[in-house]
C-alpha cells in the first residue's frame, strides 16, 4: 500500500527558482527512503511539500490518505500529527528537559498527564536516552540532542518519519547510532524518508535512494542496488 | 476534558512566558501603562466638562419680566401661553412683593426704600421663572416668550451660557477623540512590541507547528499574554486615577473657581474609570497579541 503518492508535481518558488519539476513518486507503507542529490538540488524542498511547509504550485500531494496540496492552512495540524520530522538543527527548546522537550508533543495534544508519563519515557527508552531525561539540551552531545528530536518526532507514533539530514552536524560514529536508533524505529513499521549528504550511509545501509538532480529524480535506486556514480565524471 | 487540559497549560505557560521574557513584556506594559493614563486623564477631564455642562444647563432660567399694569387674568393667560411651547422644562411664579421681601430682606437700605410700597404702587414687575429643556434652542424660545401678550421684557444668559456649553462641548468631544486615537496607536505599538516578543519564539511556534498543535492552539497562549500584560499596564494607571482624583478633589474642596462647577465625586467616578481602563488595557494587549502572532501561522 502507497503511504505517499505525489504525481505531475512541481515547485516554483516566488524568486522564480523551479525547485522541483515534474516529479512522480510513490512510497511504499513501511519504506525506508533516501533522498540524496547536489545541493540546491531540491530534496529540502520535496520534502517540505509532504509535511505542508510548502505547496505545491503544480501537482497532486497525498499523504496516508490526505491531500496535501488542498490541504488549507488551518488543517495543517491534522497532517503533522500523523507525521514526525527531524532536522540538522535538532529544533529543540533550550530551556526545557530533554522529559519536556518530548512530553511537548504531547501536551499540544491535551493527553492526560499520566499518559504523557508512560509514552515519554518510553520513546526515551527507545532511542536511549532515559538517564538524561532530566537534562537540559545544552549539556547534551550533538547525537543525543538529534535522540531527543527524533523521541518528540515519535513518541505519538507517526505512520511516517522525514528526516532532513539528521547526520549533518554529526560525526561518523554518532551518524552511525543515529542510523541505528531510525532503522530500529522502521522495523516497529513507521515510514522512514532521510535527505542526505552522506553517502558513507547510503552505501552501507542499501535502501531505495532516489537520487534528484535540479528538481527532477535522475535516478530511483532499489532497495540493496545502491550503487556510488558520484565520483565516476573525475576519475 | 481535553480542551480544559490544554486551555489550563495555555494560561500557565502564557503566565510563565511573561516574565521568562520580562524586558520585552515590560516595553509592552510600558506602553500600555503610559496610554492608560492619558485616557484616564481624558476620561476624568471628559467626565467632569459633562457634569459642569449639565450643572450649567440646570441653572440657565429665562425671566420673565410681565407688564407693571397687568392683572390676574392677564398673568393666567401669560401662563396659559408659556405652557404651550414646546422647549419648557418647569415654570414658577415669582410676584413683586415676593420679590421686594427678598430683596428688603437682603439689604437694610432696600428695606428703608421698600418698606411702604404695595401691589398698586411698587414699580417691581411679577416675574415666570421659566426653564429650559435644551440650552441650544434657548434663544429661539426667549424670542417666542417676548412675543407673548402681558410680556414686558426678558432676561437669560445672553450667549455667554452658549458659549460656556459649547466649549465644554468642544472639549468632550475632543477627549473622546484622543482617547480613540491613543487606543489605536498602542494597538499597533502593542502588536510590533509583541511581534519582537513573538520573533524571540519563532522556534517555539515552529516546533508547536511541527508536533501538530492547531493555530488555535498556538494563538490561545499568545493571547492570555496579551491579556497579563494588559492588566499588569492598568495598575499604575488604575492607582494613579483613585488615588490622584482623590487628592486633587480633596485639595479643590470638590470645586472649581465657584461652589457652581462641582467637580465628580471621587466615588464611584474612580472605579468605574477603573473598569474601563482595564478594560482598555485587556483588549488592547489580547488584539496586540493576536495581531503579532497571525504573521507565523501563515505558510
Ligand atoms: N524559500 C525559498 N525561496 C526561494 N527559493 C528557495 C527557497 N527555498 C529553497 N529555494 C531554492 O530552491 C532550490 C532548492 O532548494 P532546496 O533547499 O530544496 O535544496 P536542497 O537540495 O535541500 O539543498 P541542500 O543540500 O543545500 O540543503 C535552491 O535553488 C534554493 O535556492
Ligand atoms: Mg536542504
Amino acid at each position: 500500500m502507497n503511504l505517499i503518492v505525489m504525481q505531475g508535481v512541481n515547485k516554483r518558488y516566488k524568486n522564480g527558482v523551479n525547485a522541483i519539476q515534474d516529479l512522480n513518486l510513490t512510497i511504499e507503507k513501511g519504506d525506508f527512503v533516501f533522498v540524496i542529490g547536489s545541493t540546491g538540488c531540491g530534496k529540502s524542498t520535496l520534502i517540505k511539500m509532504l509535511y505542508r511547509e510548502e505547496k505545491p504550485t503544480k501537482g497532486k500531494i497525498v499523504v496516508g490518505g490526505l491531500d496535501v496540496a488542498k490541504l488549507r492552512n488551518s488543517k495543517v495540524y491534522k497532517l503533522r500529527r500523523k507525521i514526525g520530522v527531524v532536522f540538522q538543527d535538532f529544533k529543540l527548546l533550550p530551556k526545557s528537559t530533554v522529559f519536556e522537550n518530548v512530553a511537548f508533543a504531547l501536551e499540544v495534544l491535551g493527553l492526560p498527564k499520566d499518559e504523557i508519563y508512560h509514552k515519554v519515557i518510553k520513546v526515551l527508552e527507545l532511542v536511549g536516552l532515559k538517564h538524561k531525561a532530566k537534562n537540559y539540551p545544552n549539556q547534551l552531545s550533538g547525537g543525543e540532542q538529534q535522540r531527543v528530536a527524533i523521541a518528540r518526532a515519535i513518541v505519538n507514533g507517526p505512520k511516517l518519519l522525514i528526516c532532513d539530514e539528521p547526520t549533518g552536524n554529526l560525526d561518523e560514529n554518532t551518524s552511525m547510532e543515529i542510523m541505528t536508533v531510525l532503522e530500529a524505529i522502521n522495523k516497529l513499521g513507521t515510514t522512514i524518508i532521510m535527505v542526505t549528504h552522506d553517502r558513507t550511509i547510503v552505501k552501507k545501509m542499501q535502501k531505495r535512494t532516489i537520487l534528484l538532480d535540479s528538481g527532477r529524480i535522475l535516478k530511483d535506486y532499489k532497495k540493496g542496488k545502491y550503487v556510488d556514480e558520484s565520483n565516476k565524471n573525475t576519475k | 476534558m481535553k480542551a480544559i487540559r490544554i486551555l489550563s497549560r495555555n494560561i500557565r505557560d502564557s503566565f510563565k512566558s511573561v516574565f521568562r521574557n520580562f524586558s520585552l513584556s515590560l516595553a509592552s506594559i510600558s506602553c500600555i501603562t503610559i496610554t492608560l493614563v492619558v485616557v484616564a486623564l481624558s476620561i476624568v477631564l471628559s467626565f467632569n466638562v459633562n457634569n459642569f455642562t449639565d450643572m450649567v444647563e440646570k441653572d440657565v432660567t429665562i425671566v420673565t419680566f410681565l407688564k407693571v399694569d397687568i392683572d390676574e387674568a392677564g398673568r393666567e393667560a401669560v401662563l396659559t401661553e408659556l405652557k404651550k411651547l414646546d422647549n419648557i422644562e418647569k415654570i414658577s411664579f415669582e410676584s413683586k412683593m415676593a420679590i421686594a421681601d427678598e430683596m428688603m430682606e437682603a439689604n437694610e437700605t432696600y428695606k428703608n426704600i421698600m418698606s411702604d410700597w404695595n401691589e398698586e404702587t411698587s414699580p417691581l414687575q411679577d416675574t415666570y421663572l421659566v426653564k429650559v429643556k435644551d440650552i441650544e434652542q434657548i434663544e429661539a424660545t426667549a424670542n417666542q416668550i417676548k412675543k407673548i401678550n402681558g410680556v414686558d421684557i426678558i432676561k437669560y444668559g445672553e450667549g455667554m451660557v452658549e458659549k460656556l456649553v459649547s466649549t465644554f462641548d468642544l472639549i468632550h468631544k475632543i477627549c473622546y477623540g484622543i482617547v480613540a486615537a491613543l487606543i489605536l496607536v498602542t494597538a499597533f505599538l502593542i502588536t510590533n512590541t509583541i511581534k519582537i516578543t513573538i520573533f524571540s519564539r519563532k522556534r517555539e511556534i515552529e516546533i508547536m507547528r511541527l508536533v501538530g498543535a492547531s493555530n488555535l492552539n498556538i494563538k490561545i497562549p499568545f493571547i492570555f499574554e496579551g491579556l497579563f500584560l494588559g492588566i499588569l499596564g492598568s495598575i499604575i494607571p488604575i492607582a494613579a486615577t483613585i488615588y490622584g482624583y482623590a487628592a486633587i478633589y480633596d485639595r479643590m474642596g470638590g470645586q472649581v473657581f465657584s461652589s457652581i462647577i462641582k467637580l465628580v465625586k471621587p466615588t464611584p467616578f474612580v472605579y468605574e474609570i477603573s473598569v474601563i481602563l482595564v478594560g482598555i488595557g485587556m483588549i488592547v494587549g489580547m488584539f496586540g497579541s493576536w495581531q503579532a502572532v497571525r504573521k507565523y501561522l501563515k505558510i
